[in-house]
């Protein structure tokens, strides 16, 4: 799958600016990302392409927005070396897969990379180097698994944790 | 086992005896808020979940992102949130001020526990609470259940002492923490103040330290309750948790306040941290005085020092919006309203204002605003090649009398 790189502290203003995300609708949202900041990446992703960053990506606000604008784009992983805490929180209940890995310095701009969703396996097809990215915490996984808190809540709820 | 103030309050929510950094933990919730930019995704997983909120007067729903609706996709957002709220018959919906704000004077105690659909929700945690910015399903999930899962996080102790020099204020100090600490420096951790400048600083400054948290990646700010706190919580008692004396914490930054100058956040990352000598004569288009981070009356009254009597400089356009429909009142009482207005400024009402760039104010390619809010980020304010600076009040005001950045102690 294409990776698409990009740097250290990715903010939600750069991934979708506040004066784009005065909706809800999830098509719209996919072709806003990273307007401003890359402008051809909504209009070049493929189904499937992976984002790779540096650290505190998804920092800033809170808006769910941009994970959503992120996954209605077709992206099906976002591997990074750290992720700001509530866009972390807001990909799981959305049910946009993360990694956390530090080798993420490994990956350029445009390589070819497969990640296994289960271990974690990261195999960088360009460069032909394998590595790891964590898997989720237990608990997490769960929500996960359940595609997201929504369904979390509706299948399982807090009572059984 | 000895615990930190917020070990403490998420034992206490999650009916545990303790707990220790790195447990999940499933807390009751005091409150759930959301506003107008994030409510309706928010309601929108509430609906998959069930049908009625947990309690009805403790979801909270405030309009300020886009107040009144500049735009018919804004005015929709603003039907479908309304919807909700005569639909659930909330009793607490707002449309008079900054949510943090808001719900600092009117909701939250000591002990409580609180998650927004705002990343500045560390704010409230300045009353010796629990509060956290969180998503819109997260949200969506909390309405539905009056619960809402933590990783119980490690913290982090900022020890400040002395007393700053006259001209620096609170938010010349939280930026020089930024500045060390980092936009990543704090990532996932509770940021607890303590000391005797935090002592000695008023609630409206604690709430600034608080608010700029999540700049440094933090969870929650959080500051433990004094006479201070009782003063202004009036009849609110809540529950008082302090930090024991041996409690762990990740680490811990001593701060001497006396050496911090005035600071300025330069764009476009909020750690960008430099004196303000060092960017002093930049042009300015636009000042800005409000937000979650610096609307209070200490700092309209800060700015209406420095401007009573005068006039703005040609080239700036001068936007003050107070934080709270209180707030507004109480310095229109005393006249600072409209020693600004007759200076040039133009007041607007109480919500976010031009800060997240939606109205009020936004900017245009090339321009420069210098602003009391909390983010510098590229294109929040209006156009990507607009620019940002962060500063304190005294710093805008002088600033937009000036027309260009300037070092506030010349002017006070």
């Amino acid at each position: 799958m294409r990776v698409w790189k990009f740097g250290d502290d990715i903010n939600t203003d750069v991934i979708t600016p506040g004066r784009y995300t005065v909706t809800t609708d999830r098509k719209l949202l996919g072709k806003i990302a990273f307007i401003e900041y890359r402008p051809e990446f909504a209009k070049e992703v493929e189904e499937g392409d992976i984002i790779v960053a540096g650290n505190n990506f998804g920092c800033g606000s809170s808006r769910e927005h941009s994970p959503v604008a992120i996954k209605a784009a077709g992206v099906s992983a976002v591997i990074a070396k750290t992720f700001a805490r509530i866009f972390f929180r807001n990909s799981i209940n959305i049910g946009l897969p993360l990694f956390v890995c530090e080798d993420t310095d490994k990956i350029d701009d445009g390589d070819d990379i497969e990640i296994n969703i289960i271990t974690g396996e990261v195999r960088n097809k360009t460069k032909s180097i394998v590595f790891k990215a964590k898997p989720l915490p237990e608990f997490m996984q769960r929500i996960v698994d359940k595609g997201g808190l929504v369904n979390f809540l509706r299948s399982d709820g807090y009572d059984n944790i | 086992m000895a615990s930190t103030i917020t070990e403490k309050i998420l034992a206490n929510a999650s009916h545990q005896k303790e707990v220790v950094p790195g447990n999940y933990v499933v807390a009751d919730l005091s409150y759930t808020m959301a506003h107008d930019s994030t409510a309706p995704l928010a309601i929108e997983s509430f609906y998959k979940i069930t049908d009625k909120v947990f309690d009805k007067d403790r979801v909270i729903i405030v309009f300020d992102h886009f107040f009144p609706a500049p735009t018919v996709a804004g005015a929709t957002m603003h039907q479908k949130s309304r919807k909700f709220v005569m639909d659930q018959n909330l009793s607490g919906f707002f449309t008079n001020g900054v949510c943090h704000q808001l719900l600092v004077e009117k909701f939250i105690s000591p002990g409580d526990v609180l998650v927004g659909a705002d990343s500045h929700t560390c704010t409230e945690g300045a009353l010796g609470a629990f509060t956290t910015g969180l998503g819109s399903t997260d949200i969506g999930g909390a309405m539905a259940t009056g619960k809402c899962w933590f990783k119980v996080p490690e913290s982090l102790k900022f020890i400040l002492t002395g007393s700053t020099k006259k001209g620096v204020y609170a938010k010349d100090v939280i930026l020089s923490i930024v500045r060390d600490v980092g936009a990543a420096g704090a990532l996932y951790k509770a940021c607890e103040f303590t000391g005797d400048y935090v002592k000695n600083e008023s609630i409206s400054s604690r709430l600034t330290l608080c608010n700029m948290v999540i700049e440094m990646g933090g969870k929650n700010g959080i500051i433990e309750v004094d006479q201070k706190t009782f003063d202004f919580l009036d009849r609110r008692k809540g529950k008082i948790f302090r930090s024991d004396k041996d409690a762990v914490y990740e680490d811990e930054y001593e701060i001497e306040v006396e050496n911090i100058e005035p600071q300025v956040a330069l764009p476009p990352v909020v750690d960008n941290v430099e004196p303000v000598s060092a960017v002093e004569g930049k042009h300015i288009d636009q000042a800005f005085l409000g937000t979650c981070t610096n609307g209070r009356l200490e700092d309209i009254e800060v700015a209406t020092r420095i401007l009573k009597g005068k006039k703005i400089a040609r080239n700036v356009r001068f936007i003050v919006s107070p934080a709270s429909e209180d707030i507004y009142f109480a310095a229109f009482k005393k006249g600072y309203l409209q020693d600004l207005v007759k200076a040039g400024a133009t007041v607007c009402n109480s919500s976010c204002g031009p800060c997240i760039g939606r109205h009020e104010g936004v900017l245009c390619e090339g321009e420069t605003c210098i602003s009391s809010q909390n983010r510098n980020f590229t294109g929040r304010m209006g156009h990507p090649k607009a620019e940002i600076v962060l500063a304190s009040p005294a710093t805008v005001a002088a600033s937009a009398l000036a027309g260009k950045i300037v070092d506030p102690r010349d002017y006070i």
